[in-house]
């Protein structure tokens, strides 16, 4: 007898498709992926929900003012009297009182929308070096902005010039503080790294031995050594011996000890380069100089910008030493604000708050730096 | 030898010719770059010398024979050198380099085994747990080491108990929120014989490994060796100890009124500042491990099971050598990152150099220069020591080329 009618297919088993197949084959593959599953989850469990409970569920969010028996009272001064936060769950109203501090420092109030443009300004530039990437002449769009942002910063924030009033340097504080030494570590040391790299790179055996010796010794100590060679020595060196600004010491500290580390970057981009090139400049008589900025350096730094960002980001994260030569960064204001006889103990607090913010621009700056290495790294596509 | 060339070189030459010989340049800008460096210093050491004569600061060592005077948190270092407030300022620099030197290696065996299991963790073909150790990487890195060295730190104080209450560990271990106790071993005479006989040990399992493994490559003989080892390390230390009637013993800390009394204090700051930085160290670690095992090709793990290996085989044979030529050499230097970072511990006053010796001592004292250039000294040592194990390391392990 023939059959004539087609059979209906059958549909896989349900161990092969949709989310069992893939708890099968990405969380219990074998007895011990499954154990490891269930350790992982064990571990989530004793750690998450506590968490959670601390930060959001038991927490106080009770911001501002509480009527208390007919009169408009401030937090904080309720919280001397009864301590109504608790010590079980996290206190926000700390960190909603303390902003201000941890965010601009001692700065003075009514001048507060200087750092609120610096800030505008350097969220703009992050902005605009990503819109012009592929422009023609981004290049000069990008060098022109490196040298305006830092002088239209300092007048904005130092004041002075007659064009603002002058806010002193101890009163900068917080984010504010964290960023500036970034960032103006980072301008400063950049020049410096790539001279120190080609003159470790020289054949004039008097200067690499200097820059060798130079870069050598500042990556062998730690940066708090360092720091408070630039604190309690440097100015014993200048003539006047006078206690200059305590943060442009640590300004010269750390653009000195960073411009160690970059240029070990910029030498290992420039060890990269193929010796064709040098020959190649080289035979077509341009000078030394002429030889790095227009052939070389072009090239070199163009390979180790993912190690520039990656180094950048180790110097961010160095700001925070600062504290301990008396610098009141982001850090410092946590443990200065929990000293408050309103908010004492509540380090706690501040820290998870420093850390998100810490961490949510480390982050950014590390994922960009992958994505760079991703789009620079030509050689290895398999 | 120079001079002559260059001498012999520019003889005869006209000032133009001279200006544009590479030669003569090259001599003018390196006497220019040393006269511009030499007075520079000539300049910063003449005016350090007046500035440290006009304000009556004392110079030379003579301060390390004088006597400190003040506490310092009891810890190794304390223990090591029986030191008091009438110790000597050289005693605190010698407690202090003690204490980096404790942090530094508990450090990195922490962080090394933490990394290892991260990396490979990372690597698993477990959904879970690779996302998990992902995590942990991006969330450890991403945070100042100096934050979570605080946050651990404040953790610690806050959420142990009162010493009255402390957890305790069959009596044996205790901890309470002014930190670990441990029992405090007490040796007695006697013990450096148990000590040498160790150490006797692994120089034997060293040869008897040496004698197998030729065996094994004449003959294709394989031995299992652990045994012996194990014998050898462990055993006969075990029999020198048993055979000098037990010379040691342990003080265990016991629950007094108010505080534990005896017993080995490990304090909240120490575990706070190595935790911290095992967690912080471990994250670079697990990349390098990670990196090291991706970078093997996928064809030697094919190749290694197509010729009959097991897996642990092929991972013990084929793919670890290989990962780890890769891997060791940034770990070394995450080592080195470790022991720098120690010096973080000033911030939360962990006695170790610089914050014994290059804050407290420096306070009291104000001889800045030598107080710093001696720490300074002592970490780039450090570094050199970690450099030539990094270049020995490089030298073994470079790829034999015919």
């Amino acid at each position: 007898m023939a059959v004539n009618e087609l059979q209906s297919t059958r549909k896989p088993p349900i161990s092969q498709i949709g989310a069992v197949l893939w708890l099968r084959t990405n969380l219990f593959s074998s007895w011990i992926n499954g154990f490891l599953t269930l350790a992982s989850l064990y571990l989530l469990y004793i750690a998450i929900p506590p968490l959670l409970d601390w930060m959001f569920l038991s927490a106080n969010f009770n911001f501002g003012t509480v009527n208390i028996l007919g009169f408009d009272i401030k937090f904080s001064e309720v919280m001397a009297d009864n301590d109504s936060c608790g010590r079980e769950a996290a206190c926000w109203p700390f960190i909603y009182e303390k902003l201000y501090m941890f965010i601009y420092g001692f700065y003075p109030r009514e001048e507060v929308w200087r750092p609120d443009v610096f800030y505008g300004l350097t969220a703009l530039l992050i902005v605009i070096v990503r819109l012009v990437r592929n422009y023609k002449y981004k290049n000069r769009v990008i060098l022109s902005m490196i040298v305006t942002y830092p002088i239209v910063s300092y007048i904005l924030i130092a004041g002075g010039f007659g064009l603002l009033p002058v806010v002193e340097t101890h009163q900068w504080g917080g984010l504010l503080l964290t960023l500036i030494i970034a960032s103006v570590g980072i301008i400063i040391s950049f020049p410096i790294g790539v001279v120190l790299a080609l003159g470790r790179q020289s054949d004039l055996r008097v200067i690499k031995l200097f820059s060798t010796l130079f870069i050598e010794f500042i990556r062998g100590v730690p940066l708090i050594t360092i720091l408070f060679m630039a604190s309690f020595v440097l100015p014993l060196f200048l003539e006047s011996g006078a206690n200059f600004d305590k943060l442009l010491r640590a300004l010269i500290g750390i653009a000195l000890f960073q411009a160690a580390y970059f240029a070990e970057v910029v030498r290992g981009g420039l060890q990269a380069i193929p010796k064709g090139q040098y020959e190649a400049a080289d035979s077509i008589g341009l000078s030394y100089f002429q030889k790095n900025v227009l052939i070389i350096l072009p090239q070199a730094l163009k390979i180790s910008i993912p190690n520039i960002v990656g180094s950048s980001i180790s110097l961010f994260k160095d700001t925070t030493l600062v504290l301990i030569i008396g610098l009141m960064d982001m850090l410092a204001m946590v443990n200065m604000t929990s000293q408050d006889i309103y908010w004492l103990g509540r380090e706690t607090e501040g820290y998870v708050f420093v850390t998100m913010v810490f961490w949510v621009i480390l982050y950014s700056m590390s994922r960009y730096s992958r994505k760079l290495e991703i789009r620079f790294n030509t050689e290895n596509i398999n | 030898m120079k001079q002559k060339n260059i001498l012999s070189q520019v003889k005869g030459l006209t000032f133009r010719e001279l200006l544009y010989n590479n030669e003569a340049r090259a001599f003018f800008f390196q006497v220019a770059t040393f006269l511009l460096i030499a007075g520079l210093f000539y300049t910063i050491v003449g005016n350090l010398f007046d500035n440290i004569e006009a304000r009556g600061i004392h110079t030379g060592f003579s301060f390390l024979k004088n006597r400190a005077g003040f506490d310092i948190l009891p810890f190794l270092g304390n223990y090591l050198q029986d030191y008091t407030p009438e110790s000597s300022n050289l005693t605190v620099f010698y407690v202090g380099l003690i204490n980096t030197l404790i942090v530094a290696f508990i450090g990195i065996i922490v962080a090394t085994f933490l990394g290892l299991f991260i990396g490979i963790a990372r690597l698993s073909n477990n959904y879970l747990v690779a996302k998990l150790a992902g995590g942990y990487i991006e969330l450890f890195r991403n945070i100042p080491v100096l934050l979570q060295i605080f946050f651990w730190y404040n953790i610690f104080i806050n959420i142990f108990p009162h010493p009255k209450k402390s957890f305790s560990f069959f009596d044996i271990v205790f901890l309470n929120q002014r930190g670990l106790y441990l029992p405090k071993p007490i040796l007695e005479d006697g013990i450096l014989f148990v000590l040498i006989a160790f150490i006797v040990g692994i120089i034997l399992t060293v040869f008897m490994k040496r004698y197998f493994n030729k065996k094994h490559d004449e003959t294709g003989v394989y031995t299992r060796t652990l045994g012996y080892s194990t014998l050898l390390i462990l055993g006969l230390p075990a029999v020198f100890f048993l055979l000098l009637g037990s010379p040691l013993h342990f003080d265990l800390a016991v629950l007094g009124k108010f505080n534990l009394k005896g017993g080995m204090q490990v304090v909240p700051e120490f575990i706070a500042l190595t935790f911290a930085l095992s967690v912080y160290t471990a994250t670079y670690i697990a990349e390098a491990i990670r990196s090291g095992i991706e970078a093997v090709d996928k064809g030697q793990k094919e190749a290694a099971a197509a010729i009959g290996l097991t897996q642990t085989q092929s991972l013990k044979l084929i793919v670890l050598p290989q990962a780890l030529r890769v891997a060791i050499p940034p770990t070394i230097n995450q080592y080195l990152n470790l022991t720098k970072n120690s010096s973080l511990a000033t911030a939360i006053g962990y006695p170790e150099l610089m914050g014994a010796f290059g804050g407290t001592v420096l306070n009291q004292v104000g001889q800045a220069v030598e107080i710093l250039g001696m720490a300074m000294l002592v970490y780039l040592f450090i570094s050199l020591c970690i450099s030539l194990l990094l270049n020995f390391v490089n030298n073994r392990m470079a790829i034999p080329e015919r």
